[in-house]
């Protein structure tokens, strides 16, 4: 049975509004479902809510505006459907777009600040390490959990925002301390340690853990001691990809891994598994069949929203083969990043070299590149196994520096392996 | 132990409140609503799915277990509004994406799609009968949460 606190029952009982009483009575129906014995507090959200599914997305939250709904905690949103800072990107029908505007309008007028990304952890919204939070969007999730050390269950569509109306969220999974412990142990043996070049590795590894590991806590041990937070966190994209993955842990890279043994919580590995790099090559191709001078046609990356470090890293590349891409060379990001950007002097570069800059959405989930016939290339694990279904593009999976230099040629080149 | 052909009654857990009926479409493989389903035609879109095509309208849906991305909720919810959606949802194992489109739609448009757990025993008894059996199907997930799975005819 769950139990309510006085002020949950009060939430329920609607004296904190309709809006309050709907999202307390989704989240309590919620808890019992998932066995939660009570309800904790919730120090901040993240709302993946923003993405047209249909009318009842829209219903949903417009009942939350009409109920005088606000968030009782710092709340992010995520992507939505629509670049709304440069709508000329846009290519789809207007009864979706303007469905997909008023979406994300309504989150706003919850009190949601309208950050519009999948990365909130490179902006303002960081936790601390041991914060209980609601986040949703896979990738957000497994960041927090892992790379900072908050703690979130894999929240989605509803509850996140019955979270952060309420400021509360059941208290059981990965909020409980004996349920963070790892259940698979993955031995690197050869992972690249040279840094240019390695980000596809991490994105190959994502790939292969999360298959492997279904819905269970990854670790990994054998990463190279300088891994970036970029890294990690295209490590974590990808598990959530293949698999139900909300946590995993890097020997003494992670906060809650200073060693293998506190990864396991002290107890016995039930599983250990050893990767190869050719096991990480087998993951590469089964990605994709293209081939080095095939044909490309445009580059998309930034699959999580791309960080100041790695647009940092893509001047870098450019500037050392001093040559434009001949293709489209998009990049998702958000639109902090791109104010940041713009503060450093770094934007004016980036268009004159040619990029294309998408922020609050992302290529793979709405029509906003212009062409989808034909090979794309990414670095990013997670757009390379959605995209293809999404809007039936054809994927080439390489590093960063692989897809600068292949749209410099305007066709496949890997790096010799 | 063969399953016993003649029971038409069977215990269940009520996850998500509500009363349906409906003859029964049993889907063999866990499907995500979201990129899998249509929720505008009412149609199983995944192309490897081994139900690709059916319309979940009417029906008493099982599946033993869910899978893919949360934005099934909202998939489901839709399905639901759009009366595109099942009549009661039979499962194995307890999912919060399938149960909160349910919560949901029930919340929004008072459409009270019940869900309901079974025992794995019960489970394969209630496969082999969706199988052959003509019947129409009943499901009760009352507030107590005790519920229950009839098959009647």
């Amino acid at each position: 049975m769950l139990e309510l606190t006085a002020l949950d029952r009060e939430l329920l009982g609607g004296q904190h509004g309709e809006a309050a009483a709907l999202a307390m009575r989704v989240l309590v129906r919620s808890a019992t479902l998932m066995g939660a014995d009570d309800l904790l507090d919730i120090h901040n959200a993240h709302i993946d809510g923003c993405l047209y599914h249909g009318q009842a997305s829209l219903d949903f939250v417009e009942r939350l505006v009409e109920g005088g709904g606000k968030v009782k905690v710092p709340t992010t949103l995520n992507v939505g459907s629509l670049d709304l800072i440069h709508p000329e990107l846009f290519r789809g029908g207007k009864a979706l777009q303007s469905q997909a505007e008023r979406l994300m309008q309504a989150h706003v007028e919850l009190g949601c600040e309208s950050t519009f990304t999948c990365a909130p952890y490179q902006g303002r919204n960081r936790p601390r390490f041991g914060e209980q939070i609601a986040w949703a969007e896979s990738n957000a999730i497994v960041f927090a959990n892992s790379v900072l050390g908050a703690r979130t269950n894999r929240y989605g569509d509803f509850m996140d925002l019955c979270a952060a109306l309420t400021g509360r969220a059941p208290n059981c999974g990965l909020h409980v301390t004996e349920n963070r412990v790892g259940q698979v142990l993955f031995v690197l043996q050869d992972f690249p340690h040279e840094p240019a070049g390695r980000d596809i590795y991490f994105a190959a590894l994502g790939l292969f853990a999360g298959k492997h590991v279904g819905a269970r806590i990854p670790v990994f041990d054998g990463l190279p001691p300088d891994t970036s937070e970029d890294e990690l966190k295209a490590l974590g994209a990808a598990c959530a990809t293949t698999g139900a993955v909300g946590l995993f842990h890097a020997v003494g890279i992670t906060p809650e891994a200073p060693t293998q043994s506190a990864a396991f919580g002290g107890r016995p590995v039930p599983e250990t598994v050893r990767v190869s790099r050719a096991d990480l090559d087998r993951t590469r191709a089964a990605l994709s069949s293209a081939r080095p001078g095939d044909r490309l046609v445009a580059v998309s990356v930034g699959t999580p929203h791309f960080s100041l470090a790695e647009f940092d890293q893509l001047l870098g590349l450019l500037d050392e083969q001093q040559a434009r891409p001949c293709i489209d060379f998009y990049v998702n990001t958000s639109r902090f990043i791109l104010w940041e950007l713009e503060q450093a002097g770094k934007l004016n570069q980036l268009q004159e070299s040619g990029i294309t800059i998408v922020t609050d959405t992302c290529t793979y989930i709405t029509p906003v590149m212009r062409q989808t016939r034909g090979l794309i290339m990414t670095n990013s694990g997670k757009w390379a196994h959605y995209a293809p279904a999404n809007i039936g593009v054809e994927v080439a999976f390489g590093s960063l520096r692989e897809c600068v230099l292949s749209a410099l040629r305007a066709e496949v080149v890997f790096d010799a392996r | 132990m063969p399953a016993d052909t003649t029971r038409a009654h069977w215990p269940a857990a009520a996850v998500v409140t509500g009363q349906g009926s409906g003859q029964a479409l049993l889907l063999e493989q866990p499907l995500s609503f979201w990129g899998g389903y249509d929720a505008a035609r009412g149609c199983i879109v995944e192309t490897r799915h081994p139900q690709h095509g059916a319309n979940l309208a009417g029906r008493v849906m099982l599946m033993a277990s869910a899978k893919g991305s949360s934005s099934s909720s909202s998939v489901l919810a839709e399905a639901i509004r759009n009366g595109t959606g099942p009549t009661a949802i039979i499962m194995r194992e307890r999912d919060l994406i399938v149960g909160l489109g349910c919560i949901v739609a029930s919340e929004l448009y008072a459409c009270h799609v019940p869900v309901v757990v079974v025992s794995s025993d019960d489970w394969r008894e209630l496969l082999a009968r969706a199988r052959d059996a003509q019947g129409r199907w009943h499901v009760r997930a009352p507030e107590s949460g005790v519920g229950e799975v009839r098959l009647v005819g």
